[in-house]
Parts: structure tokens; C-alpha cells; sequence
């Protein structure tokens, strides 16, 4: 059997019992990316098909293991270019706390995968390197911004991958590509090494093949670091030793407002099944009400852009990345004249877009009309969540309005791109936990995601709702025709 | 018509801390170029800040030692604005939500007491630095400084001459360098003051339209730019013109301003709340016990000197000038309970001596061995003159005051019989003084006296000397 197509869990113990050795898996994996990745192009460059752990000890929990991350996770001496142009060239000098902790585990540091430039998108059209295709229908999309590694993921090219979320770049593609994607709790998982999009929002997070290893993996990388003033020091359990205590009893609430007119009537039938499974499994449904929802698109594209326009301004050409070989401009300081052409040249279409939104809601005489009163909405949308989450244990939902569409179907209209995340903004507003997983597959082929959201730093609960329904689905055993 | 200067200063003052505001890195200065940096204050991508909490200790300190408030909720804000000085583009500073607000120092101007209000103190990170090789068209930029803790103290425009600014400044950097948060040497960078200042008819209460003063490098910089300043909008105005609000630089070679012509004053820095660094939060216990490990600040210790030391104002103030020569003068006072002569030393001939030295540390001049000559002098085996010159010696070598008695001799004669003996030398020689002190003349005893010291090549003790004269005289 070809080692790239199990699981990391699957591998560990191959790997305990010395019947496989981690370059047994590196040469699988370089076996299938040479026969995939021209095709679906999930990385961002050439992974590390030699590489040895730096630690060797049975009891590291991901001994041997390779891991793809993003390519907006810091990883030493290694390229870390955010796919964008203005840090063509970037060599981190830096493990970030994720990294350092998966190297403490044992795991080794594949490749960094493709994304949307500085995590902006749904597509991964907006890479300047390519754009990643879905291993389900080449002609689509993966989603994004994480579309790398979910692709990745899903065509086997990768054991397990990291992912950033910050209004749904971890779920959108899981979903599209058929993968488990978590976004943790804001404050479970170190930002430290993870260029920002948007700091109040952004969480990096496991994509796996299943549940357990997606469970295994927030075990490695989550928990409290010095380095990020917003890692909550809050002990990590054990999530893969409480995966099968059961749910029967628990309170599930489906909100009334994401299943709105319009919606794609195939996704809506997977929830439905999905939901009547787990009835069977002895889960209480109920319906809920998020009154807030309508809102969270504009306020997630005040704050979420706000916030990058100033993540943002670092990169101009001065200590590291793209300079433009500029010419002097007519009375223009030369330094300025650097700075314009290389902020011109360096950045994507739709990086300048949200630089220039942010730049704009936080103008003097803008603020308050649009950032202050984005903020305020933000608490109400948290405390719709609250209410609900006071009663419910957990909530489902789609995780994208629809399957995975085309290439180049949406990147004229930005609108109907930034809609496609209407079911995951809320959860990173609100700074909660949420996974998607497959939950079916359109009659096209598509795979269909469902997101399970949970209480602050319960994603425990979460997982288990999710491991119960897997091991009574097969949806996660299909593998894309490549 | 005359005119009055209406005055506010900005006051910069970088925190000594052992660790920089927001990372790991040594907060030092003169460090070689970029050695004391890291991911986080080279603003590196994906680098984040963390708070070093010592910084707002130290913050609190000052603003409780100005009289201010102090806030419980504290937050940082990004101030934004390109500089490549700056490595991430924008800065952790305070906006809205200052640590302090409403304080006050009382300061005294020619006997006149003043008090200036504080309008705000707040924290932010230093920038790094542009170093402009010469002959060279790049620039190129040392981060060492970057990451700096800084405090802004800001002054509301309550200061009315160039004089009430040098005081409030000079006031102001004693009581920071009484609480030990900085050095606020302004040759360093550790200080540095920008001002305000606008003018208008004396009875007026409409403030005339205001320049900002920058680049002064030092107190009297400040002082005298102020001086010009004053006079070039008088001038003005007295022309017929209009002031115009602008930013200028003062030119220390030309002793001028001049206006910076820059455009670059229009910025909109679009502040909005550090979302990397979680608000913290100072609960008043916490401020009761900062309020409590605050050291005595200059006008404690000059009150306690006055009262207990029964020194005149003039004399305390000297003293409590400069924190090294108080705690210099209260070293000394542990060993030899003498507060006036040690003060007599202190403000005389050590201080002398430090004028033309660097500061305090630089002399080799310890309280023991200041104490020791003193005692010297006091028990009569030194003569007044030659404690002064063991002292220029102590300060030149270091070598302790009894050694130096030794190796010169300086011993004072205060052997009887050895005096006596030239005491009879000199009566033998000057009769006509001698007969003259028989006669009553009082005036006489004092010249002998005189022609023994010169006799003994001013080594003998006075006071005995005079004791043995005016017996040896009584018997003739």
C-alpha cells in the first residue's frame, strides 16, 4: 500500500513498530506529487523530500510524520513567501511556536503550500504564484485561503497540513476539497510565526484526513506561548483520548438564518441527512436564531481589512522581500518614489483592494461611522453566539453557501467571492471554535462540508459530535479520480 | 505693546528598563550597530509583541511622581505612518486612553512659585535610527533603538518664559533621575523636548496661533530657541504679519528656526487599538504598591534637609541638585556625623572638582575617603590648605588621604616641644613684637603667630602655636 494515502494515526504505528520508516513515507509522497501536483498544484514550491527528524523518540507524538504548512507559517531557513510577490525571496529567520512545537513532536516540515496572496481570498485564485486546482474537478477551485493544503490533503499529496483561518480559509476549503479543518478558539493555537491578515481574527489550524488526526494535531500545536500576548494559557487535553465518549444527549441548535432562499438545495439535503444521523445517534436538535448574521459580512470586511491595511504597511521594500528597481519621480523624495512603485508591483489586485478598504475605515473622520461601529456590531454578534451557546452545546451549519464552483467564475465580482464565506465569518468574529467535515457529495461528484461550531476552548465537544458522525460515514474514505 | 510667550513642552524620555518595551532585547545604548535585535523589534513578518510589564511599572512610577492619574484599563494603540525607521510602519503608542492625565509639578521661577499642569504621559516604542554615510547616496537604518520603551509628557501651555521651561525641564529630569527610570541625558537621546510656543498681547486670554520647536539638543538649547523664538513672532506681529502654525528646526550654528516647509504635517496617523496586545489592567492595590516603592523625590529630600540638617535653602538645593552628590552627602553623614562641614566640602571644593570632571562617578572619591580628610583636618593633622590639596589629590589618583599625608609630609606640627623651639627662634629675632605684646598691643601675637607658620613652612599647628606664643609672651 502506497504510505501517502494514510493517516498520520495509521502511520504512528508503522512507524512504533519499525515496520515503515518516515523516508519510506517522504518517497510515497514524492511519488504521488510527481503524478498529481502538475495537475493540482497545492504547494507552493518544491517540498523536502529528504529531510530527517530532529528528534527521535518513540513517545514524540508525531515522530516521523510529515507536515505541510502554509505558506504563511514562519518555518527556519526555510521560504515563507505568503504567495505574494512583495516577499518573493523572504527567508524566515524563525521557527513560529507551531512549527517549533510540531519539530519538538518529532514531525517533519514538508513543504509550504499555495494560498491566496497574504491569505486574501476564497479561490486561491489570488496566488501569484498559480492557482491551486480542486483534486475532485480540476475546472474548480479549491477554496481558500488554505486551498494548498487542503488540496494537498485531499490528493493525497500530504499526511497532514496546517492551515490559517481567518474568516474561513481553514473550513471553505475543507469543505470544497472534502477534508477535516479546524478553526481553534482565538487564543488555543500561537499566532507567533504566522504572518497576520488580521490579528483579532486570525487562528492557525489542523486539516487532516480524519478526525483523529485533525484531533492529534491541535494536541501538537496548541496551548500557551509567551510569545503571543493572546494565547490564553488554558491547559490542552487530550483531545484524541476523548473522541469516543459519545454524544448521546447532547444539545445541537441549527440556526434559522443560514438557511436561507438561494442556498445550494444539495448542501442543504447533506445537513439534512446529516442532521437526521445524528438524531439517531441520540443528538437533541433545535432550532436557533443568530439575529446579528446579516451583518457580519460587512463588519468582518471593516475590521478584517482595517487590520491588514496596518499588518500590511511593513512590507514596503526596505529590510527584506520585493524592491522595486524604481526610477526617480519628479519632485518625489526617492524614498517615496521606492516605496509607491514597490507597494505597486509587489502586491496583488486584491491585497491593494483591502489595504485600501482598511486604510479607508480607518481615516480620520471615517472611524467612527465605520470601524467604532464595526467593533459594536462584533460584541453583538458574539453575544447572539453567547445565548445560543448558553443553551446549546454545539451548533451545525453548512460550512459553504455551495460546492466548490469554477475558476474564474468569481473574480470579477469580489461581492459574491467575500459571500461565499457568509457561514464562517461569524465564528472567527466572535473568536469561536469551529470544524468543517464532509458530510456528502453533490450528485456531480462535489464533496459538501458541514461545520460544527462550539463553546470558547471546547473543542472537545466538538470533536466528538464530529467523530461519531465519521465513524458511522464513509464520506471521508472517497478519494478524488486523479 | 508687550508681549507674553505661552509655552507647552513634549517631553521624551526613554525608560531605562534592562529589556526592551515589547521583546527580549537589551535596551542599551551604544551597543553595536544592530546586535541587539530580534523577529519582533525588526517588525519581521509574523513577529508579535508581548508586553515587558516593568515598563509600565516604571511608567506609573513617573506619572505618580507628577501627580497624575492613573489609569486601571490600559490599552495600546497603532499609530500608522511609513518611515524606514521604523520597521513595521507603525507605532505601539497610546492614543485615546493615556496612562495619566491631570498632573502637575510645582516648579520656582526667580522665588516665584509656578505649577505646571501635565496634561498627558503615555507609553510608545522607540524608532530605530538613520545613520547617513558620507559620501555615500544610502541611507542606512540601526535598530538597536527600535523597541525602546518611551514616555511622552506632555505639559499644558502653562509655562510663560523661556526660564519656566529650562526650570520645568531641569525639575523634571531631577525627579526622573530620583526615581531611577532613566537617564535623560539628551547627548544620548535618553531626554529629548519639542515645544510650543505662541505669543499674544500681556492681559490677552486668546491663545496666539503656535510653531513647534524641534532638534533642540540640549536645556539651554531649548532655552534659547525659545528666547528667539519669541522674539521672531513679536517681531512678526509687530509687522503686521500673521504667525503661521507650522513646524520649525532650530538651528544650534545659526542660533535660529526655521521652518521645515514639509507637507508631511497633514498626517493621518489612523490610530486604532493594538488588536496584538490585550488591554491589561492595573487594579488599585497594584497602584497603592507603586505609590509605596516611589523613592523621595528632590522636594522631599530638600524639605527633610532644611529641617534636619538646619542648612539654608540655598545650600539644600545645591545639594539635592544632583542625586549622586545627595547620596553622596548622606554616604559621608553615616561616618562622620557632621552634616554642615560635610556640606561645607561638598558644595566648596568637591564640587570644584566635579565641574571639571564628567559627573560624580568619575572622580576616585569615595564617602570614607572624603570623611577621612575632613577628620583630618578637624583633629588638627592637616591644616585646612592641605586637606584641600590631599583631596585634589584623592581625585587625581585615588590613593587613600593617610598615604598621601605620609608620602608628602603634610603632617601639621603639633609637637610641643618642636614648637616651642620655634617659637624661641622667632621671639629671638622679633623683639620689638615681642616688647609690643608686653606693651598691650593685641595685634602683636597674631604677627608671631604668622612668623611661626612661615617658620615651619606653614606645617605647624596654628592653634597650639598661638597657645605656646601668648603663654611664652605672658612670661616676659
Amino acid at each position: 500500500m502506497n504510505l501517502n494515502l494514510l493517516t498520520a494515526h495509521e502511520l504512528s504505528e508503522s512507524l512504533r513498530s519499525a515496520k515503515i520508516t518516515s523516508a519510506h513515507i517522504l518517497s510515497d509522497l514524492k511519488d504521488r506529487f510527481d503524478k498529481v501536483e502538475p495537475k493540482v498544484r497545492a504547494y507552493a514550491r518544491q517540498p523536502f523530500f529528504k529531510k530527517s527528524s530532529s528528534r527521535n523518540s518513540v513517545d514524540a507524538q508525531l515522530n516521523g510524520i510529515p507536515v505541510s504548512i502554509k505558506d504563511n507559517i514562519c518555518s527556519d531557513g526555510d521560504l515563507t513567501e505568503c504567495a505574494s510577490r512583495i516577499l518573493s525571496g523572504f527567508v524566515a529567520p524563525y521557527d513560529a511556536t507551531v512549527v517549533k512545537k510540531l519539530k519538538e513532536q518529532g514531525a517533519l516540515i514538508f513543504g509550504k503550500t499555495n494560498m491566496d496572496e497574504f491569505a486574501f481570498g476564497s479561490s486561491c485564485e489570488n496566488s501569484s504564484f498559480y492557482p491551486t486546482r480542486n483534486p475532485w474537478d480540476l475546472e474548480r477551485v479549491p477554496g481558500g485561503s488554505s486551498g494548498g493544503s487542503a488540496a494537498a490533503v485531499a490528493a493525497d499529496e500530504a499526511i497532514l497540513a496546517l492551515g490559517s483561518d481567518t474568516g474561513g480559509s481553514i473550513r471553505q476549503p475543507a469543505a470544497l476539497c472534502g477534508v477535516v479543518g479546524l478553526k481553534p478558539t482565538y487564543g488555543r493555537v500561537s499566532r507567533y510565526g504566522l504572518i497576520a491578515f488580521a490579528s483579532s481574527l486570525d487562528q492557525i489550524g489542523p486539516m487532516t484526513k480524519d478526525v483523529r488526526d485533525n484531533a492529534l494535531l491541535l494536541k501538537v500545536i496548541a496551548g500557551h506561548d509567551k510569545n503571543d500576548a493572546t494565547s490564553v494559557d488554558i491547559p490542552v487535553p487530550d483531545y484524541v483520548r476523548s473522541l469516543e465518549k459519545g454524544v448521546r444527549g447532547m444539545r445541537v441548535g441549527i440556526p434559522k438564518e443560514y438557511f436561507v432562499e438561494g442556498m445550494d438545495p444539495e448542501v442543504r439535503q447533506a445537513l439534512n441527512d446529516a442532521k437526521a444521523k445524528l438524531e439517531s445517534f441520540g443528538v437533541q436538535f433545535g432550532e436557533v436564531s443568530l439575529p446579528h448574521t446579516e451583518y457580519a459580512v460587512a463588519v468582518y470586511y471593516i475590521i478584517a481589512t482595517a487590520e491588514a491595511s496596518s499588518n500590511l504597511a511593513r512590507f514596503d521594500g526596505v529590510q527584506y522581500g520585493f524592491r522595486a528597481s524604481h526610477k526617480s519621480v519628479e519632485k518625489e523624495p526617492a524614498l517615496i518614489s521606492m516605496y509607491k512603485q514597490t507597494r505597486a508591483e509587489g502586491f496583488g489586485q486584491e491585497a491593494k483592494r483591502r489595504i485600501i478598504l482598511g486604510t479607508y475605515v480607518l481615516s480620520s473622520g471615517y472611524y467612527d461611522a465605520y470601524y467604532s461601529r464595526a467593533l459594536k456590531v462584533r460584541a453583538l454578534i458574539k453575544e447572539d453566539f453567547d445565548k445560543v451557546l448558553g443553551e446549546f452545546d454545539l451548533i451545525l451549519t453548512p460550512t459553504s453557501p455551495s460546492p466548490a464552483f469554477k475558476i474564474g467564475e468569481k473574480t470579477d465580482d469580489p461581492l459574491s467571492m467575500y459571500l461565499s464565506d457568509i457561514y464562517t465569518i461569524s465564528v472567527n468574529l466572535a473568536g469561536l471554535p469551529a470544524l468543517s467535515m464532509p458530510c456528502g457529495f453533490t450528485k456531480s461528484g462535489l464533496p459538501i462540508g458541514m461545520q460544527i461550531l462550539g463553546k470558547p476552548f471546547a473543542e472537545e465537544d466538538i470533536f466528538r459530535l464530529a467523530f461519531a458522525y465519521e465513524q458511522n460515514t464513509l464520506w471521508h474514505k472517497m478519494k478524488p479520480k486523479l | 505693546m508687550e508681549y507674553e510667550p505661552v509655552i507647552g513642552l513634549e517631553v521624551h524620555v526613554q525608560l531605562k528598563t534592562k529589556t526592551k518595551a515589547f521583546c527580549g532585547c537589551a535596551n542599551e545604548f551604544g551597543s553595536k550597530e544592530n546586535s541587539n535585535i530580534c523577529p519582533v523589534c525588526l517588525g519581521l513578518p509574523g513577529s508579535l509583541p508581548v508586553l515587558n510589564s516593568q515598563v509600565l511599572v516604571s511608567a506609573a512610577k513617573v506619572a505618580l511622581a507628577l501627580n497624575g492619574t492613573i489609569r486601571n484599563f490600559i490599552k495600546f494603540d497603532r499609530k500608522n505612518y511609513f518611515y524606514p525607521d521604523l520597521p513595521k510602519n507603525f507605532q505601539i503608542s497610546q492614543f485615546d486612553m493615556p496612562l495619566s492625565e491631570h498632573g502637575y509639578m510645582d516648579i520656582k521661577v526667580d522665588g516665584q512659585a509656578k505649577r505646571i499642569a501635565i496634561k498627558r504621559v503615555h507609553l510608545e516604542e522607540d524608532a530605530g535610527k538613520l545613520i547617513h554615510p558620507e559620501g555615500t547616496a544610502c541611507s542606512l537604518v540601526d535598530f538597536n533603538r527600535a523597541g525602546t520603551p518611551l514616555l511622552e509628557i506632555v505639559s499644558e501651555p502653562d509655562l510663560h518664559s523661556p526660564e519656566d521651561a529650562y526650570v520645568y525641564l531641569s525639575d523634571l529630569k531631577l525627579a526622573l533621575q530620583y526615581i531611577g527610570v532613566s537617564d535623560c541625558d539628551m547627548e544620548k537621546g535618553s531626554l529629548r523636548c519639542d515645544a510650543n510656543i505662541s505669543v499674544r498681547p500681556v492681559g490677552q486670554i486668546k491663545l496666539g496661533t503656535k510653531a513647534e520647536l524641534k532638534n533642540m539638543n540640549s536645556f539651554k538649547a531649548v532655552r534659547t530657541a525659545l528666547e528667539f523664538e519669541f522674539k521672531r513672532q513679536v517681531k512678526s506681529l509687530e509687522a503686521g504679519e500673521r504667525i503661521v502654525q507650522e513646524t520649525r528646526l532650530w538651528d544650534e550654528k545659526k542660533e535660529a528656526t526655521f521652518s521645515m516647509r514639509s507637507k508631511e504635517e497633514a498626517h493621518d496617523y489612523r490610530y486604532f487599538p493594538e488588536p496584538d496586545l490585550p488591554p491589561f489592567t492595573f487594579t488599585d492595590a497594584d497602584i497603592k504598591g507603586i505609590r509605596k516603592s516611589l523613592p523621595e523625590l528632590p522636594k522631599e529630600r530638600l524639605g527633610r534637609f532644611v529641617a534636619s540638617f538646619g542648612f539654608g535653602e540655598k545650600d539644600a538645593a545645591v545639594l539635592i541638585s544632583d542625586k549622586e552628590l545627595a547620596d553622596f552627602f548622606e554616604a559621608c553623614l553615616k561616618i562622620y556625623n557632621e552634616p554642615k562641614k560635610i556640606a561645607n566640602w561638598l558644595i566648596g571644593p568637591v564640587l570644584s572638582h566635579l565641574k571639571s570632571n564628567l559627573s560624580f562617578e568619575a572622580l576616585h572619591l569615595s564617602p570614607e575617603n572624603l570623611t577621612k580628610i575632613i577628620s583630618l583636618v578637624e583633629d588638627g593633622t592637616v591644616s585646612n590648605l592641605a586637606g584641600k590639596s590631599i583631596l585634589a589629590e584623592v581625585v587625581e589618583t585615588g590613593k587613600p588621604p593617610d598615604t598621601i599625608v605620609r608620602e608628602k609630609n603634610l603632617g601639621q606640627v603639633s609637637d610641643v616641644d618642636e614648637l616651642k623651639k620655634i617659637i624661641e627662634e622667632v621671639a629671638a629675632v622679633n623683639m620689638r613684637s615681642v616688647d609690643d605684646y608686653a606693651a598691650g598691643k593685641e595685634n602683636a601675637l597674631m604677627f608671631l603667630v604668622g612668623q611661626v607658620m612661615r617658620k615651619s613652612g606653614g606645617k605647624a599647628n596654628p592653634k597650639i602655636a598661638r597657645d605656646l606664643l601668648a603663654e611664652r609672651l605672658k612670661k616676659t
